[in-house]
């Protein structure tokens, strides 16, 4: 691992250098009505744009990586005869600038039942591939709880990593293209000082957190309290809108679509990401629906997520970015649902 | 401004898992529907053949695995292989018109083209049961996947002991295969059939599958806790009775196999849809022992 400081005006070479790709970063898009800014990622054409020192996104980049509807391939129909034509969406590299390390880490999530199990999906793939990632340090919001998952900090999967240490940067440097955009900057290496720096940043921010999650054991529990009575309480105010699933890093779920044309020669198939807390979800051919209720589509949801993911995989299928709970009209949020079923006090 | 270099995921080397190489992920046999049978009312058996000769000698499966079958434009769904697995790419499925599908494919005529992808899922492990008793038991359109292992089996007739087939439907109107019955029973099996509704075109057993079973049991018990295995298909109601009838009986849960069904759009372990408990049916099934089917979630 390489270590970089630079001054913060330097910044905004970096981004001139990689202007030459298409780049997505947070923008402000407007405010609430309590006048909170609300934030989006973008695809951004000028560095003032950027708002580097964003709180949270209300949807995660997700959308070019993992796009909400996506055409898997088309066909061109001839008689009783057709070809088929496969294209992955991607024609060009896409720069992610100014991830939060949850978002980072929901990508690493991602990699591992996309990329890395049986049947790699291509269309994840050669998006993943083709992305250059600059994470940055973030400003732990009340509603988050990454460091109960473990999400807090970025070990992996991105190009470089910015720490706001006042007047300067703290870079740290993972990929050879990363390497490679260093000269577009003025850089120096960091001193015991800047050391010294990180680390206090770093442990105020640790201090902030406020919401937790205790996944001690939780995979038990899970399978302990499947009947459990809370499931019920959360399954009367959840109005199965799936808009948890939309809002979340990590939701991959899906649906297939085929369409064909008027002229009936050319046919598409279409990927739309789906939720699990959808009525339809689980429904098959005749009308039978294995999850009918709502408390069985949202237990399923946490399940899938903190323990079917955990088993596969030795870790969680959430980051805690707490996006979930936020965006919910319910009021239903992963650290209270949680610590319901454990029988804690909420 | 400095442009990153663009990378072709197809021709990137995967050390990591070269059996599964990204450029196959939507990948279909383009295949013919060389036949069709109209079996009822409801359901036809499709032949159909994969059109590449070398890519039909490549495609082998295993009985209990299904296949994604597409039609442009039109959708996508599993469905179970019902032939014999000598046969190859020259498949042969038993498809019940229930959606927009498999409406479409009640009206196709032969000739028409059609996608292919598979073989998905896991199988009944028909090797592991030789020299053994075989019970195998279908209710209703569970006769589609259970097929498959019983033509193996009767291929194989010699390395089995005795064999079971007890399969039963609503209405004599509703038995799929009748044509082959028959030729099953010269293979020396004990062939039950048996409906819960006769009519006048009916003269063998009625009532419900579990009647005919409660009477092997007794003829087989001596040999169900040792030497026997049993593959079970049907609606979760009547598995669920007969496994636990069997385990009753002293069939160990292991030896037994049941076939799943879950909504699916994908069969690689992508989409979720099929998801049971937070199990993927369609990468750890469909095909479970009856011991796995007890310890998921949400099974029945
Ligand atoms: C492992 C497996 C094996 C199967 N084998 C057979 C078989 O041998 N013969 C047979 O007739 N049927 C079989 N089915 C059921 C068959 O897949 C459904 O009847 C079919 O998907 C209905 O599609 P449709 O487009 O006509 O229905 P629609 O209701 O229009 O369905 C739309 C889509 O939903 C999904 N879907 C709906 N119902 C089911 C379902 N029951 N299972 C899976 N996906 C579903 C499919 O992706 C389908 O394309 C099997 C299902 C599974 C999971
Ligand atoms: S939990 Fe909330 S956001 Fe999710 S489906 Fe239910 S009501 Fe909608
Ligand atoms: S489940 Fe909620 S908190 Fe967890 S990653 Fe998804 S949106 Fe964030
Ligand atoms: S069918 Fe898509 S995950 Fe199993």
């Amino acid at each position: 691992m390489i270590f970089k400081v630079i001054a913060k005006q330097e910044l905004a070479k970096l981004f001139e250098a990689l202007l030459a790709n298409r780049v997505v970063g947070p923008v402000r898009k407007g405010s609430d009505k309590n006048g909170t800014p609300i934030y989006s990622f973008e695809v951004v054409y000028d560095f003032t744009q950027l708002q580097l020192d964003y709180t949270s996104t209300q949807y995660p980049a997700k959308r070019f990586f993992l796009p909400y509807t996506e055409t898997l391939c088309t066909f061109e129909i001839a008689g009783d005869s057709w070809e088929k034509k496969v294209d992955f969406n991607i024609y060009q590299p896409q720069v992610l600038f100014g991830l939060h390390a949850c978002d980072i880490n929901a990508l690493n999530k991602l990699d591992k039942v996309l990329l890395e199990s049986a049947y790699p999906t291509p269309y994840y793939a050669s998006k993943r591939k083709n992305m250059f990632i600059v994470g940055i340090d973030c400003e732990p919001q009340p509603y988050c709880f990454c460091r109960s998952m473990g999400t807090d900090t970025a070990l992996h999967g991105f190009d470089m990593f910015l720490t706001d240490l006042g007047k300067k940067y703290f870079v740290e440097i993972q990929s050879a293209a990363a390497y490679n955009y260093l000269k577009h900057m003025q850089t120096s290496d960091p001193t015991e000082e800047d050391h010294l720096r990180y680390m206090a940043v770093e442990e105020a921010r640790h201090e902030k957190f406020m919401a937790q999650v205790d996944t001690t054991d939780l995979t038990k529990i899970l399978d302990m309290e499947f009947q459990s009575e809370v499931w019920k309480h959360w399954g009367d105010k959840c109005l199965s809108c799936g808009t948890c699933a939309s809002v979340c890093p990590t939701c991959y779920c899906y649906g297939v679509a085929e369409t064909v044309d008027l002229d009936l020669k050319h046919a598409a198939k279409m990927k739309h990401l789906h939720s699990c807390n959808l009525i339809d979800f689980a429904e098959v051919a005749g009308g039978h629906n294995f999850r009918p209720d709502s408390h069985t589509r949202l237990k399923y949801r946490y399940y899938h997520k903190h323990r079917g993911f955990v088993e596969a995989f030795e870790e969680s299928l959430c980051v805690g970015c707490g996006r979930c709970g936020e965006a919910c009209l319910a009021n239903i949020t992963v650290p209270e649902v949680i610590a319901s079923v454990r029988h804690e006090e909420i | 401004m400095e442009r990153l270099e663009f990378v072709d995921v197809l021709k990137e080397e995967r050390p990591e898992a070269p059996r599964h190489d990204l450029g196959s992920f939507e990948y279909t046999y383009k295949a013919e529907i060389t036949n069709v049978y109209p079996m009822t009312e409801q359901e036809k058996l499709y032949q159909i053949q994969i059109i590449d000769p070398e890519k039909r000698r490549g495609f082998t499966f295993r009985p209990g695995q299904f296949v994604m079958l597409e039609v442009p434009g039109i959708g996508e769904a599993p469905f179970s292989i019902s032939s014999s697995p000598i046969r190859r790419g020259d498949i042969e499925l038993c498809i019940r018109k229930v959606g927009n599908l498999t409406n479409f494919l009640a009206k196709v005529k032969r000739g028409t083209q059609v996608g292919i992808s598979g073989p998905f899922g896991t199988c009944f492990p028909v090797e592991k049961m030789y020299g053994q008793n075989i019970i195998l038991i279908a209710g209703g359109l569970g006769i589609a996947p259970l097929r498959s292992p019983t033509m193996t089996v009767l291929e194989n007739r010699s390395r089995f002991g005795m064999v079971e087939v007890i399969y039963g439907a609503k209405r004599p109107s509703e038995l799929l295969f009748t044509y082959l019955y028959d030729m099953w029973r010269k293979f020396d099996i004990n062939l039950n059939i048996i409906v819960e509704e006769p009519d006048h075109t009916w003269d063998g057993p009625v009532g419900l599958i579990t009647e005919i079973l409660q009477e092997r049991i007794g003829a087989l018990r001596d040999v169900l806790e040792q030497e026997t295995y049993a593959i079970v298909c049907g609606p979760p109601v009547m598995f669920t009775f007969v496994c636990n009838m069997l385990m009753a009986a002293g069939l160990p849960m292991h030896k037994m196999f049941v076939s799943l069904e879950r909504r699916m759009h994908c069969g690689r372990g992508k989409c979720c849809r099929c998801n049971v408990g937070s199990t993927y049916t369609c990468l750890k099934g469909p095909v479970f022992d009856y011991w796995s089917v007890m310890n998921l979630k949400e099974a029945i």
